[in-house]
């Protein structure tokens, strides 16, 4: 039977969300990890069964857990990022050189055509990759030993490699992104990498167009036109129409261009999601309203789409990588929120109800469409 | 044999109940107990120590017989009523986050 597969990373456990394709009821099973920080969890498109969760606790560091049975059971498999070598220096908040130090992993992005194959963002940033199903990890130290990376410098919530997309018709193309140091791309299947950051304009940096430093939140795209990409920044909705080589802004009528998630409806590659938030010195919906913007247009022209969402009293937020739309007909949208809710969406977004509401705060969501 | 009491978490993870008990060569130190502790619980490896320069993570700490072991060196000797197996090493995460 059709359904979908909703994988939740919260700050206090991991949670499974099921539904047939009608996306009308609900099964809610967790806390898997109960207590523990899940940054990102997210199944194989090779082998659906497979899913992988990031673990990691402030107490006692990083955990990978691996499941083979679609969630109902997990074990833990490697936990050793190892930088390749020296590890060098980046620009720390005071502007002195501060060392490279591993800390969490905050996103993991299966390969698309082999379960054991699994690309791994972290913080401090780095690229790294396992090809044994987790048991081991390497870093591609192409990126964090760019010419650029002392002067990269972290943002608010670290200097974290969180968004990691990989092209389905060129497998040695990835686009990654960095807060704060921008956007990068490697044509050579990660032994290179370099900034695609140009267009991007941020205030908040010394030299607003800056090769580096940008703060970029989240990149998207759509698997039919790679070389099309989204971007929510610090600031401003981009997009890029060269694979990245130049961006321009697509913020429009947006109330706010404020925010952290962004996502590409599965069909219509035209058509955008974002989630508005207030300003960076407050991290909540603006007007206690919770509002997705849709644009189809690709971006300028952006419809605010509230059924179902809260409108009065709603102060949250929604994180870079906790917003995710299924592949059925129509196309889903999930997205979870700091206050714990997870919403969901089987129209595309013009109406929304809530799967669960008092879980832990959402860091991630991910769904698998499943046949 | 030596009694380690892990905290809730490492239990968890090491899917184990109550004290675990470890066959540790003499001299009973920090670093024999934990290296018997990750060989028989690998899962374990870089939740209490860093999996390379095998330091103590800043949030874990070490007791044993009503006093804080956790900076002493890891090569010294823990008292002989840990070594006999009469008092658990404690593994123990720190009061932390309000």
């Amino acid at each position: 039977m059709r359904g979908v597969r909703v994988l939740v990373g919260t700050r206090k456990g991991a949670f499974v969300l099921t539904s047939t394709a009608k996306r009308k009821r609900w099964k809610v099973t967790g806390p898997y990890f109960g207590g523990w920080e899940i940054y990102h969890i997210k199944g194989s498109a090779a082998d659906p069964n497979r899913i992988y969760a990031s673990q990691s606790s402030g107490w006692f560091g990083q955990m990978i857990q691996r499941s083979n049975d679609g969630g109902k059971t997990w074990a833990p498999v490697g936990n050793q990022f190892t930088y390749d070598g020296l590890p060098g220096t980046h620009q720390w908040y005071d502007g002195t050189q501060h060392p490279w130090e591993f800390k969490r992993v905050w996103h993991l992005e299966p390969s698309l055509t082999d379960p054991d194959t699994v690309w791994a963002g972290v913080e401090d940033a780095a690229m790294f990759r396992t090809t044994d199903g987790g048991t081991t990890w390497q870093e591609l130290p192409g990126l964090r030993t760019h010419t650029s990376a002392p002067r990269w410098a972290p943002g608010a919530g670290g200097m974290c490699l969180h968004t990691i997309l990989l092209d389905p018709t060129d497998p040695k193309r990835i686009f990654i992104a960095i807060s704060a140091a921008g956007a990068f791309r490697t044509d050579d299947g990660g032994a290179t990498w370099r900034p695609i950051n140009r267009g991007l304009r941020s205030a908040q940096i010394p030299d607003p167009n800056a090769e580096v430093g940008h703060c970029v939140h989240r990149i998207g795209m759509h698997k039919s036109r790679p070389q099309v990409l989204f971007m929510q920044k610090h600031w401003d909705v981009m997009r890029s129409d060269d694979a990245g080589d130049s961006w321009h802004e697509v913020s429009g009528n947006l109330p706010t261009d404020f925010g952290f998630t962004l996502d590409v409806h599965a069909h219509e590659p035209e058509t955008v999601y974002v989630v508005p938030i207030k300003s960076d010195s407050e991290h909540y919906t603006a007007d206690g309203q919770l509002r997705v913007y849709r644009s189809r247009t690709g971006g300028n022209e952006w419809e605010p789409l509230s059924k179902g969402l809260p409108q009065r009293d709603c102060y949250v937020n929604v994180l870079r990588d906790a917003m995710a739309v299924d592949t059925l007909d129509a196309c889903g949208i999930y997205f979870g929120t700091t206050g714990g809710q997870v919403y969901g969406s089987a129209d595309a977004g013009d109406s929304w109800a809530p799967i669960v509401r008092d879980l832990p705060a959402v860091l991630s969501v991910e769904v698998q469409t499943l046949q | 044999m030596i009694r380690v009491v892990l905290p809730t978490h490492l239990r968890t993870l090491a899917r184990v109940d109550g004290e675990v008990s470890l066959e540790v060569p003499a001299p009973t130190t920090q670093r024999a107990i934990l290296d018997a502790l990750e060989t028989s619980y690998p899962m374990l490896r870089g939740t209490i120590r860093d999996h390379v320069t095998k330091e103590r993570r800043p949030f874990v700490r070490f007791y044993a017989c009503e006093e804080d072991y956790s900076h002493e060196p890891p090569d010294a000797p823990l008292p002989d009523a840990v070594a006999t197996g009469n008092e658990p090493f404690l593994v123990v995460g720190a009061m932390a986050g309000g």
